[in-house]
């Protein structure tokens, strides 16, 4: 349970509002890191502890494209295809990153669970396209070639890697 | 490289003013190393115009100072700066400045490297906006994505709050003022101010019914009068103190003074922030500072505001027009935050409204029906076009249905949405008649 095992954050998120509803998406993103995707159950429990409905919970994390309701991949890649990006070639850039992973058009998750792809907006990192983030983390002036190398070394880091490429 | 400053004068900054290359007033990590440490920042006169401002100068004095120097907001608006913190009401015992990090406009990415390179500017800005409405509390609204920036910018505010520039009895004056970072969590809307203080509150991120206003009682954040400022505009307000307002409007024009940070994108030799006084024109902007359209190119269509401004076709004449709130304006597009995304003669401008359209389809909120549905409508329209299967109904309908969502609805997203559409319909109608065949095929019968 969260309450018990991140007593001292939770404390920290509520110390910065002056109510308890206001510590719903930190608490998300809490539950989130926790449990890797926010089912039903982690929904109620986040509605528990800020005092609110779990309808209300579950409406905000539909509402923003950070929380998952659903698990995704180990390494959560979010590639931004948005205008700026796209007259840099990110649109391309995305497909060949798809088809390396041998996933469809439009992204998805790979069968050993390792890899989720998707499209996403702008993530205010035009001028460094293409580029993608990785758990919420930025991968910046990126081609096709330097990003093969990253997801041998993601493979790598989840201890799967060893043998599969040459 | 741009560290070039063109020093104002004031009647006509970008013709007689004498090229010279001065320091960044904002992006002043270009020019000092590691001035995200605190001790650097205070090494090179950080935190002395918060100084200044809480031990020399009255909150209404404050207020004078960025009223006469005519800050203008850098979130999208325009708005002066000076004015809206002069709304506050001064008897409210609860009063909050928030600070605008969303930064989602796509083409957007200025306030990130001032965040991440430059924070304790925009921290001190903050503060000095938070002591002239004598705020209880600041809120900097971090964008989800910020995950890291946030995470290193709540060290920066720590190491405020340990020299009494935050927090408890700030520089014993007896004002206190802790200042929080929240983060989002992905979604364009909640840049909007009104949503953002519905998010922070921790209520569905979507726009409110004003009146009543983020700064009047009943409209701000917990509902307590609110300053919502970007962070930019911030970051212009502790040179601003020190400086004074006459040396901020020596800088830029009359009507639009100081620096402005332009972002720019898309096809462009050399992308990236550029700090440059306003009144400069488009064509010092893209071909003396950013280097121009690669590979030889030709321009073809300049977005001045990121998605949300109409498309401006890259003539001479607006090549020559001075870069200001006013004359954007005039050419019939908005500065805004001055995301500019550069187009090149082989850009497919229906494509590229497609694109925008999407992202507005994507990023509308819901809460309005004209919204909801009428950017679905213009989406599923660019679709069939691009799929090959538009036809002249389509085109009519990219002008009608934008009819349907302007003015009728709560936010400027619903305006936002039908910018790129009617821009380039009516500015590259031919394109547009391509592909739906109503264009002589092209030397078809030769
Ligand atoms: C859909 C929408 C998105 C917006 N996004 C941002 C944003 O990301 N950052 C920002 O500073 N202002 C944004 N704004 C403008 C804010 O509502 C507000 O005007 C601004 O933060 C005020 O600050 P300023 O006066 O310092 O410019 C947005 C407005 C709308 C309608
Ligand atoms: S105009 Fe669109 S984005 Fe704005 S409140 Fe209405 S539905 Fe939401
Ligand atoms: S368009 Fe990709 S980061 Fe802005």
């Amino acid at each position: 349970m969260l309450a018990e095992k991140h007593a001292e954050r939770i404390e920290k998120i509520f110390a910065k509002y002056p109510d308890k509803r206001s510590g719903v998406m930190a608490l998300l993103y809490l539950a989130q890191e926790e449990y890797g995707w926010l089912s039903e159950e982690v929904l109620r429990e986040v509605a528990e502890l800020c005092d609110i409905d779990p309808t209300q919970v579950r409406s905000i994390a539909g509402f923003y494209t950070m929380y998952s309701e659903k698990p995704k991949g180990k390494f959560w890649l979010q590639v931004c295809t948005d205008l700026p990006c796209a007259l840099r070639g990110a649109d391309e850039f995305f497909s060949g990153l798809c088809a390396y992973l041998g996933l469809g058009e439009r992204g998805g998750t790979t069968e050993d669970g390792l890899f989720t792809v998707e499209p996403v907006m702008c993530l205010a990192a035009c001028d460094k396209a293409p580029m993608l983030q990785c758990n919420f983390h930025y991968h910046e002036n990126l081609d096709l070639e330097k990003v093969k190398m990253l997801v041998e070394q993601w493979r790598a880091e989840a201890g799967q890697g060893d043998g599969a490429v040459g | 490289m741009p560290g070039a400053w063109l020093l104002a004068d004031a009647k006509d900054p970008h013709r007689n003013g004498v090229l010279k290359t001065m320091t960044h007033i904002l992006l002043r990590n270009r020019d000092i190393a590691d001035i995200w440490q605190f001790d650097t920042y205070v090494a090179n006169g950080g935190y002395d115009a918060l100084k200044r401002a809480v031990n020399d100068l009255s909150p209404d004095e404050v207020i004078q100072i960025v009223s006469a120097a005519n800050l203008r907001g850098r979130g999208g608006a325009g708005f002066p700066t000076g004015r809206k913190w002069s709304f506050i009401p001064k008897d409210a015992p609860v009063k909050y400045v928030t600070v605008n990090a969303d930064e989602s406009e796509p083409g957007t990415f200025k306030d990130r490297e001032l965040l991440e390179k430059n924070p304790h500017q925009v921290i001190e800005g903050a503060l000095i906006a938070a002591y002239a409405i004598q705020a209880t509390a600041v809120y900097i609204y971090c964008r989800g994505e910020f995950w890291d920036l946030a995470l290193a910018l709540e060290e920066r505010i720590e190491e405020a709050r340990q020299a009494n520039l935050a927090g408890e009895d700030i520089l014993g004056s007896g004002w206190s003022c802790p200042v929080y970072v929240h983060l989002g969590a992905g979604a364009y809307i909640c840049g909007e101010e009104s949503a953002l203080l519905n998010s922070v509150q921790g209520v569905l991120g979507q726009p409110r019914v004003r009146p009543p206003f983020p700064a009047q009682v009943g409209g701000g954040l917990y509902y307590a009068p609110t300053v919502v400022n970007n962070v930019e505009t911030l970051a212009n307000a502790p040179w601003i103190i020190l400086n004074g307002a006459d040396a901020y409007k020596a800088i830029g024009t009359p009507e639009s003074p100081g620096p402005k940070i332009f972002c720019m994108s898309g096809h462009v030799e050399r992308p990236g922030n550029y700090e440059l006084p306003l009144g400069i024109t488009f064509r010092e902007l893209i071909y003396d500072q950013a280097g121009g359209i690669p590979n030889g190119k030709k321009l073809k269509g300049i977005l001045p505001s990121g998605a949300s401004g109409p498309v401006l076709r890259a003539t001479e004449e607006v090549l020559d027009a001075p870069l200001t709130y006013e004359s954007v304006a005039a050419l019939g597009s908005t500065l805004g935050s001055a995301s500019f995304i550069l187009m090149d003669e082989d850009t497919d401008m229906v494509w590229a409204a497609a694109k925008m359209t999407h992202f507005f389809r994507h990023e509308s909120c819901g809460k309005c029906t004209p919204c909801r549905e009428g950017t679905y409508w213009l989406d599923t329209i660019y679709e069939r076009i691009l799929r090959g299967e538009g036809t002249a109904r389509d085109l009519e309908l990219l002008e009608k249905v934008p009819q349907q969502i302007m003015g009728l609805v709560l936010c400027a997203l619903g305006d936002f949405a039908c910018n790129p559409v009617l821009s380039t319909v009516r500015q590259f109608r031919d394109e547009y008649e391509q592909y739906i065949g109503l264009a002589e095929p092209v030397a078809a019968e030769a």
